[in-house]
């Protein structure tokens, strides 16, 4: 019972500053609208890929890239939170390393889920296709793929002591995972060079971004993989990364 | 009087050196306990032990009847920590900082909203309860950490320097609040201070600390009393020569040169002054002026070390690049 109101109340603070930060969430709006707006348009005219118009084609994996650059940034919580003291109280309180983490990384999945739902808006506003239905289908999807991505960043934050190594590392993550990802392109096929189709298999949200197209494109998209393979293939990545995220906690002093 | 906390050989060392070196030492229920000593003594480190953050090297000790390696979560349960530095969350309201240690430490539901007001009340927040704790001047949130340390009714409170960059005047607020806490509650208070006025006006007990042991422990009316006698402060404008006469002719031995006058600790003062200044003048030193006090606590850790507290400061500032460059590795 007290882990459990230990995990409420720390998966509670994540969201709740993520929801008073103003500045953050209306920044959050700018990104996306970007890749969408100029680079989806901008590529619009340059064909179409399996049938789909390219603004089309990026939407999902565009919010796959809120849901990564969301969910890594917010390691920087952790950050934070020793530089200001507050990690002090977190670890001396009676509570398990183990609640203490999975509190923290649903929290930021939250807020990250949050930040993709944002996109959806967005393609609302352009004209893309989206109904309700499919925003439902997706969110637990959304959800799925950032528990593995937030753990990452929490991991990689408690090893680090500055914010401008977490920063340097970051991005060398991020950049990579994107690319891969067959977010803004198709990375598979005749013409991909070989090293590029394997390096995309490996990358965890290659699946993500899949399901997530497989969901909101329906039957106009022709999916990598079959829904349920890119769901079991992302919650194994989950259970890895989440094990992983707990051990760099426990060991956090 | 049942002890509430209780060290056996405690000891912990960093690469090497001893931070606490085999401490012994028991802290009786219901009483506010201080731990003196200057910067680098040990106090943190000793502290860190009892609230399970740091393993001892060697030795153990029992908070609560519970083992500190053995039992570190039922430990957690007994105490409330205010930490040397800050530990709250700022873009939070004090009052959601106080909800969220209710709920980390586990106190029901139905009963946080009452044991919030009531520790908000205590150290007079009410009012600004709602606003954003990084409104909050440096004094308010320390009284906010103090109210955050009650509310899970801790048998033990550990205070880490508690008034440290404090203005006198929270200082004195902050005290006043700690002693009605510990009225109020019914609870131990272990605190670690350098400052020699704070562990005088709060603690029932002293532990004087240097280099991770202890070197005197007493009630503070006592260890001034170890002292026998008063402190005579001499002027002159050669206090070196001063020094060699009270200890080497009058034979004197407690005398020590402290901020550029010698202090010295006699029995009967008021009988001594008159002596000192004619053994002076016999042998050709001027006596600018020469006084009378009570020993205070800095005689006693003077006593007992041959040092000032204060004339550490150079320790200190060796300890803090200690800290940069942990920080930096």
């Amino acid at each position: 019972m007290t882990e459990l109101r230990g995990f409420y109340t720390l998966w509670f603070r994540e969201v709740k500053r993520y929801l008073r930060d103003r500045v953050r969430i209306i920044s959050s709006f700018f990104q996306p609208l970007l890749w969408l707006v100029i680079f989806g348009a901008g590529f619009r005219f340059s064909g179409q890929i399996g049938g789909l118009n390219y603004q089309e084609y990026i939407f999902p994996g565009i919010i796959g890239q809120a849901l990564l650059f969301t969910s890594m940034f917010m390691g920087i919580s952790v950050i934070w939170d020793k530089e200001f003291g507050f990690m002090k109280e977190i670890l001396v309180s009676p509570v398990s390393r183990v609640s203490i983490f999975l509190g923290k990384m649903i929290g930021d999945s939250t807020d990250a889920v949050l930040q993709g739902t944002i996109v959806f808006l967005l393609a609302i506003l352009l004209g893309i296709k989206v109904d309700p239905i499919t925003y439902l289908a997706a969110l637990p999807v959304m959800l799925l793929i950032t528990f593995g991505l937030v753990s990452i960043g929490l991991t990689i934050a408690s090893f680090m002591g500055s914010l401008e190594s977490f920063g340097a590392i970051q991005s060398f993550i991020n950049l990579p995972l994107f690319f891969l990802s067959g977010a803004l392109f198709p990375l598979t096929g005749p013409g991909i060079p070989e090293w590029l189709q394997i390096a995309s298999k490996v990358n965890p949200l290659t699946y993500g971004v899949d399901a997530l197209r497989t969901i909101i494109l329906g039957e106009a998209w022709q999916p990598l993989q079959a829904l349920h393979v890119n769901l079991a293939i992302v919650g194994v990545f989950d259970v890895i990364m989440i094990i992983i995220g707990t051990w760099a906690f426990t060991r956090m002093k | 009087m049942t002890k509430v906390i209780e060290t056996f050989k405690l000891t912990r060392t960093f690469n090497g050196l001893t931070a606490v070196d085999k401490l012994d030492i028991s802290v009786e229920s219901g009483e506010i306990f201080g731990l003196l000593g200057p910067n680098g003594a040990g106090k943190t480190t000793t502290i860190s032990m009892l609230c399970t953050i740091l393993k001892p090297t060697s030795g153990t000790a029992k908070v609560n009847g519970f083992d500190i390696v053995k039992e570190a979560m039922q430990v957690r349960r007994s105490i409330g920590i205010v930490f040397q530095d800050p530990s709250i969350d700022d873009r939070l309201t004090g009052r959601e900082n106080l909800f969220m240690h209710a709920n980390l430490y586990g106190v029901p539901a139905r009963e946080q909203k009452n044991r919030i007001d009531s520790v908000l009340k205590l150290v007079e927040l009410e009012d600004r309860a709602d606003d954003l704790m990084r409104t909050y001047s440096g004094g308010m949130r320390r009284r906010l950490e103090l109210a955050r340390g009650l509310i899970h009714y801790p048998k033990v409170l550990f205070l880490d320097e508690p008034t440290l960059g404090l203005d006198p005047q929270t200082r004195d607020h902050v005290w006043k609040y700690i002693r009605e806490l510990k009225e109020a509650h019914d609870i131990t208070v272990v605190l670690t201070t350098h400052y020699m006025d704070e562990a005088d006006r709060l603690s029932d007990r002293i532990a004087i600390m240097d280099y991770g042991k202890i070197i005197a422990l007493d009630t503070p009316a006592k260890l001034k009393e170890t002292l026998e006698g008063d402190v005579v402060i001499i002027r002159a404008n050669n206090p070196n020569a001063v020094l060699s006469l009270v200890t080497e002719k009058m034979g004197l031995p407690q005398a020590h040169i402290v901020n550029g006058n010698v202090e010295v600790t006699v029995k009967n003062g008021k009988s001594m002054l008159p002596r000192i200044v004619e053994t002076a003048t016999h042998n050709n030193i001027f006596v600018e002026s020469i006084s009378l006090r009570e020993p205070n606590l800095e005689d006693v850790f003077l006593h007992y070390t041959g040092r000032t507290i204060r004339a550490d400061s150079s320790r200190e500032r060796h300890g803090m690049s200690a800290i940069a460059r942990r920080r930096i590795r």
